[in-house]
Order: C-alpha cells, then sequence, then structure tokens
C-alpha cells in the first residue's frame, strides 16, 4: 500500500513539476572535467584570456581541494559523469516570440508568461547552462539598471567584472566555489545605478533540463549608493534517475545606504545535490535580506551570508526547508560583523518528513572592536513523524563584550491535539498537516510577492499529498 | 429505549464504553438527542464528560471498546474526525489549540468548504463571516488573526461558537463552553448559541456548573458520575444539583437507566 501511494506521488510529481523535453542542443561539451573542457568552454564563450586564467586556476584550486565532509554527506557524486557546459541554442531570444518552441512549452507549464505579465520588471530564465530569454522594461534601462545574463554582461560590461567578479566569493573560497569559477556559465547579473530604486521584482527561472547535467550558473549583482534592488530566483527540475549537480556563486555588493532582496525557492527534483555559496558585503547604512526557501534536492548545501562592513550595515536572513524522504537540506546563514554599529537577523524553519533530514548550521561572528552589535538568531524545526531528523549547529564567535546577542532554538512536532482540532472542522489529515505546516512557514511567506506565496503553499501541499498511511 | 426514538435521534449513543491506552472511562453511556433538542450533561471533574465531548468527534487516542454512536443512524466508530465533521457534527472545544500562522479566515474558509464539500465564493463567505463575526461582538480584525493564538478565555470561546455558526451542524457538542468565562463573555458566547437553535439542530451541552443553563436552557439534563449517566431529568434537575451538589445526586444512584 505504501508503496503504491510512494508511485502515484512520484508520477504526480513528474506530471505536475518533473516532466522534460527530448534533449535539443546545438553544442555539448564530453563528460567530465579537464583543463581542455575549460578552454574549450571558454574560446566558446569568446573569453579574454583573463577569464580564461581565472577558469584555469580555479580548475586547480578544485582539484587540490578535498570534499568537505562537515556537513552532508557528498561522496556519491561522481565528477566525472557530469557535463560542465552545455547550450541549447545559438543565440537568445529578445523577445518571447523569438524563444524556441519546445522551450517556450516547458515554460508556459511554468507559468512564465503569466508571471510576467503580472508583475515583474524582467524576465530571465535559465534553460541549460545560458539564458535564452531575456526582456527588461525600457523604463529600467532608461535609469541605467543592467539585467542581463551574466555572459552578456562579461561580453558588454567588463569593467564591472574586473571590478568585482571572483570577489566576494573568491575560487579559493571552498570547493564548489572553485568549481563554480572554473566552469560557470549563465546566471544574473544586476548593477543598479545611484539612487535608482528598481519597484518590480526583477526575476531569472533556472532549470536544469538534461541528464547528467551540471549547472554552474554565476550571478552578480551590484547596488549602487542609496539604490534598491528585488531579484528573485526560483527553480524547479525535471525528475531523472541520475544525479546532478548544481553549483551556484552568487556575489553581492551593497553599497551605502543601499538595500538588496534576494529571494530564491528552489525546487530541484530529488537527485540534485545543490551545493551554492552566496555572498554579500554591506557597506554603510546598507541593508542586505536573504529570503532563502529549500524545498528540493537530494542535497542541499546553502548558508546565505553577509559582511557588514561599515557602521550602520545591517544583514537579514530568513530560511525555510523542508526535507522529504532521501532529502537532505543543510542550511542556514552566516554574519560577519566587521564593524561597529551593525545588526543582524537570522531566521530559519525546517520541516522534515518521511525520513527527511534538515540541519540549520549558522555563523555568527563579531570581530574585536566591534561594539553595539546586535543579533538575533532563532531557529525553529518541525518534525512530521518519528523516523525524520533536525539538527542545529548554530556557531558563535564574538570577540567584543558590548554586544547584544540573542539565541533561540525549538523542535517542534506536529501535535495530535491540533491535527484532531482541524481536522473536527472537516479538513483530511493532509489538509490539516498542510495547514500547520504552511502556519509554521508563515513568517516566511509573508515575505514572498503573492504568486510565489501561493506557489510555495501549493507545493508542500504537494509535497504532503499521499504521506499518510 | 424505542426504535422510534433511535431512528429519530440525531445523535444516539448505547451503552458506550470507552477506553484511554487500555483503561475503561466510560463504562455504558446511553444518550440519545433528537434535533431541536438542548441537553445537558452535568457532572463532576473527572467523571467522563469530555471524554464522551473527544468520542463522539472520533479522537484518535480514545478507543472505543463496547456499544455504539449513531449519527442520523449511521454508526460513526470507523469514521475520522473530518468525516464526522462531513456529516453534520460539530464540538465546541473546552481548550481549542492555537495553530500560529494560520489566519482564521484562511482556516474558516477551508472549514466550510471542507464540510460543504464545495467551494463557498469568497464574497459570500466573506459576507456571511463578517455578519456572523457581528453577531459575537467580534471586531473584523479578528479574522486575521491567528487560530486561537494569543486569544482570551472569551475569544476563544467566542471563536468557537463562530465555527459552529458557520458550519452549521446538526448535532453540536458544547464541551465547556462556559469555562474561564466572565459574566459578559457568557452572555455573549450563550446568545450566539442561542441564535442557532432550532428545529435542525441537536445540542448537547456540557458543564460543570448550572451557571450557563441560566442562558441556554436545557430540555432534559444528565447527570455523569464514574462514567455513568446517573440520573436524568428535565430541566429542574439542574437547579436539584445546584442545592444538592454532585454527591447528593450521585447518592441517589441506581436511578441511572430510568426516564
Amino acid at each position: 500500500m505504501a508503496e503504491t501511494m510512494e508511485m502515484a506521488v512520484n508520477l504526480d510529481y513528474e506530471q505536475k513539476w518533473g516532466f522534460s523535453d527530448p534533449e535539443q542542443y546545438v553544442y555539448k561539451a564530453e563528460k567530465g572535467l579537464s583543463p581542455e573542457v575549460v578552454i574549450a568552454l571558454s574560446r566558446m564563450k569568446g573569453e579574454p584570456d583573463w577569464m580564461l586564467d581565472f577558469r584555469l586556476k580555479a580548475l586547480s584550486i578544485f582539484r587540490a581541494k578535498p570534499l568537505p565532509t562537515w556537513g552532508a554527506d557528498l561522496s556519491t557524486i561522481d565528477f566525472d559523469e557530469i557535463y560542465y557546459y552545455l547550450r541549447a541554442t545559438e543565440r537568445q531570444g529578445d523577445t518571447w516570440e523569438d524563444v524556441p518552441e519546445y522551450i517556450k512549452n516547458t515554460f508556459d507549464r511554468l507559468g512564465i508568461p503569466d508571471a510576467e505579465r503580472k508583475f515583474l520588471a524582467g524576465v530571465s530564465a535559465q534553460y541549460e547552462s545560458e539564458v535564452v530569454y531575456h526582456s527588461i522594461r525600457e523604463d529600467l534601462t532608461k535609469k541605467g539598471v543592467i539585467f542581463l545574463d551574466t555572459d552578456t554582461a562579461f561580453k558588454e560590461h567588463p569593467e564591472f567584472f574586473k571590478e568585482y567578479f571572483g570577489k566576494v566569493v573568491p575560487p579559493a573560497d571552498n570547493k564548489f566555489a572553485a568549481l563554480n569559477s572554473a566552469v560557470w556559465s549563465g546566471g544574473s547579473f544586476i548593477y543598479v545605478p545611484p539612487g535608482v530604486k528598481v519597484d518590480i521584482p526583477l526575476q531569472a527561472y533556472f532549470r536544469i533540463n538534461a541528464k547528467n547535467m551540471g549547472q554552474f550558473e554565476r550571478t552578480l549583482i551590484i547596488c549602487d549608493e542609496g539604490s534598491f534592488v528585488h531579484y528573485i530566483e526560483g527553480c524547479t527540475a525535471p525528475v531523472y534517475s541520475s544525479d546532478s549537480l548544481h553549483s551556484a556563486v552568487v556575489e553581492i555588493i551593497v553599497k551605502k545606504d543601499a538595500r538588496c532582496r534576494y529571494t530564491t525557492i528552489q525546487n530541484w527534483s530529488n537527485n540534485v545535490y545543490n551545493l551554492v555559496t552566496k555572498r554579500t558585503v554591506a557597506y554603510q547604512d546598507a541593508i542586505m535580506e536573504w529570503v532563502d526557501g529549500n524545498l528540493g534536492s537530494k542535497v542541499t548545501m546553502k548558508y546565505p551570508s553577509v559582511y557588514l562592513m561599515e557602521p550602520g550595515a545591517r544583514g537579514d536572513i530568513l530560511s525555510v526547508a523542508f526535507a522529504g524522504k532521501g532529502q537532505h537540506q543543510d542550511a542556514g546563514g552566516k554574519v560577519v560583523h566587521a564593524a561597529p554599529h551593525t545588526s543582524s537577523t537570522i531566521v530559519s524553519k525546517s520541516i522534515s518528513k518521511d525520513g527527511g533530514r534538515t540541519t540549520y548550521r549558522g555563523l555568527l561572528k563579531v570581530y574585536p572592536g566591534c561594539d553595539d552589535v546586535r543579533s538575533n538568531v532563532r531557529c525553529d524545526a518541525l518534525l512530521l513523524d518519528e523516523h525524520s531528523r533536525s539538527d542545529t549547529y548554530p556557531y558563535i564567535e564574538i570577540e567584543e563584550e558590548r554586544v547584544n546577542i540573542g539565541h533561540e532554538a525549538s523542535v517542534s512536532k506536529v501535535g495530535e491535539e491540533q491535527l484532531f482540532y482541524l481536522m473536527s472542522r472537516g479538513l483530511s489529515e493532509n489538509e490539516a498537516t498542510t495547514m500547520i505546516i504552511n502556519g509554521f512557514i508563515e513568517p516566511f511567506t509573508k515575505e514572498l510577492p503573492m504568486e510565489y506565496a501561493v506557489e510555495l503553499n501549493r507545493l508542500i501541499a504537494l509535497q504532503m499529498e499521499g504521506s499518510v498511511g | 429505549m424505542t426504535t422510534e426514538v433511535a431512528t429519530k435521534a440525531a445523535l444516539m449513543i448505547e451503552d458506550l464504553r470507552v477506553a484511554i491506552e487500555g483503561k475503561e472511562i466510560l463504562h455504558g453511556v446511553d444518550l440519545a438527542v433528537r434535533k431541536g433538542e438542548v441537553h445537558a450533561l452535568m457532572g463532576p471533574n473527572g467523571s467522563g464528560k469530555s471524554t464522551l465531548a473527544s468520542t463522539l468527534m472520533g479522537h484518535p487516542r480514545y478507543e472505543i471498546t463496547g456499544g455504539r454512536v449513531l449519527l442520523n443512524g449511521e454508526d460513526l466508530a470507523e469514521l475520522s474526525a473530518d468525516e464526522r465533521a462531513k456529516k453534520g457534527l460539530f464540538l465546541a472545544f473546552q481548550y481549542p489549540v492555537a495553530v500560529p500562522g494560520v489566519t482564521m479566515v484562511n482556516f474558516l474558509r477551508l472549514a466550510v468548504n471542507g464540510v460543504r464539500g464545495q467551494d463557498v465564493p469568497v464574497a459570500q463567505f466573506r459576507k456571511q463571516l463578517l455578519e456572523t463575526m457581528k453577531l459575537l461582538s467580534m471586531d473584523e480584525s479578528f479574522a486575521r488573526r491567528y487560530v486561537n493564538e494569543g486569544f482570551s478565555g472569551g475569544e476563544k470561546k467566542r471563536a468557537e461558537i463562530l465555527q459552529m455558526a458557520l458550519l452549521k451542524p446538526q448535532v453540536a457538542v458544547l464541551d465547556e463552553t462556559d469555562s474561564g468565562l466572565d459574566i459578559d463573555a457568557l452572555k455573549i458566547v450563550a446568545n450566539g448559541v442561542n441564535r442557532l437553535l432550532g428545529p435542525d439542530l441537536g445540542v448537547l451541552v456540557i458543564t460543570h456548573y448550572q451557571r450557563l443553563l441560566n442562558y441556554i436552557q436545557p430540555h432534559f439534563v444528565h447527570v455523569m458520575v464514574d462514567g455513568r449517566i446517573v440520573r436524568s431529568g428535565g430541566s429542574e434537575l439542574a437547579l436539584e444539583l445546584e442545592a444538592e451538589g454532585y454527591d447528593g445526586i450521585a447518592g441517589k444512584n441506581g436511578s441511572g437507566k430510568e426516564q
């Protein structure tokens, strides 16, 4: 019985979210990673020598660094079985009409054109390793806002890359940042000029569609003084039988008085390793907000971080992780107070079910001399059954006395009394459990634009289907 | 019990025995509630009143070890709480639980849709909700608060009656709805219940004190002691209880099954 239900759920998932199109590729690199592959990739892209050097150095760092063993189990990744570069179409479409039909079909099922019509300023939808569709509202362009896929941005605005690329997250930061630096392709580039507030969220949709396909997008966001931008990244991926690797790097610079919000809803299929390095440096009176939701993937390791470099800077990290059967969500946040009068909050909510595992891993660091630092860390875990697991590793390193630090953690189970109460009002057990979960993550959901909040609740309802028995 | 009563009663409890973790709490309870009737079930703490309420609604921890419960002639034993709700049974909880992050309006809408088995149009639902809240002296902002979170005792009980009004049950069990209420809150809650009374609703009011029955007039009063109904009578029985106390009534035991 339980097995039948399981199959039904997978089938449902595949139909609703895991659909995949036949692979149609202009160019497909060989499997595995070597300097030759990196050189070929860089030549294909027509990159200058300094980027090729950057990539090759990163490759040697990647090869020299051991796999991290302090977090989730990564030992089953077979790096030789992965394609490191793939380009779905020869050229990018500027308008919806230019986008190839089979790719449109995929996007249609994800509802992208709808979302765009409703409220999006620009859509940058990543299909395989390169952005194929990109649009941006004209008035944004007039204001000097640059919103491009990273490859194009690199060609058209190399000056930003010389100044910022690889500076927030250097290749040597960790093994997967090195891997990304060696083979990066696609991603989003945003530059917001001084004083410009982008009043509508900018969004990109990421999607992996090929078997054993690694995706290594590279995102760079620069918020100049007094500017504001909200960038939304949402992911769904098809279901495949062999493991895929997704290893992104996101670098953000928030200058004086600027504010940046970065929202993610990650829903990779349950065979994807999602190993992402996201980091921001925030300067005087700047605000960085990470809103990070992880529902899918086999293993996620992701700790969005904020380095508060100057007085008045603030960092907020709000995250949700959902781990079902066979999933490990190792997520959290990292804030480094490198200046006095800085503040931060980390709120983490995690849900585990059917033997899924969530880990909160966070670092709060205050350097000596950084007085008047305020920080609050709160992590809540919800376990839906006896076989699921949640761990908390809240590292706190404070080297200054005059600080105000709060930390709270809780682990709870979906209560029998809550379920009975809701069911007595006509809700099925699934509906009741879903409602309790949606309530639990409400502090997260309420920070999302309406469409995304609805989508998140729907995804959770989908995850909950057939889980009883 | 005659067949006629059995067929007419909306809620029919026959020789019900209930155990929690192997320990029998109810030792054979008989009770029939017809539509249009208000029954009061009184008894001291620990007599099994709330056990009966939870069992009727289908709490998974309460095990029926003997007898049966019929709702409109249908045995409830195999039905889950949500199925019972859909068949017209309602329980106003003594201790309604909080569901953080879930707004009253979302909860109520899902509940109404669940019980009715169809999606009620949003505008129609909203109108109904606001009207009903007004009757219960509830501010509109109430709908945006999280279910029972940070509610005062009076707000919790009003919220229960609000749910009862929206779900329109055929049989409602009110478990200690008066507990924790001051006299003003009690009046509001009782008025709310009285507005819902009518020929299509049978009510079982469970209470420790006679006080509530000054405001909700029962047609029948039953006294439960140690898991059995030891006396049944008209509304005058409540007054007798008030005068003599449960010990006095229990002393006249043995007449439990007489009508």
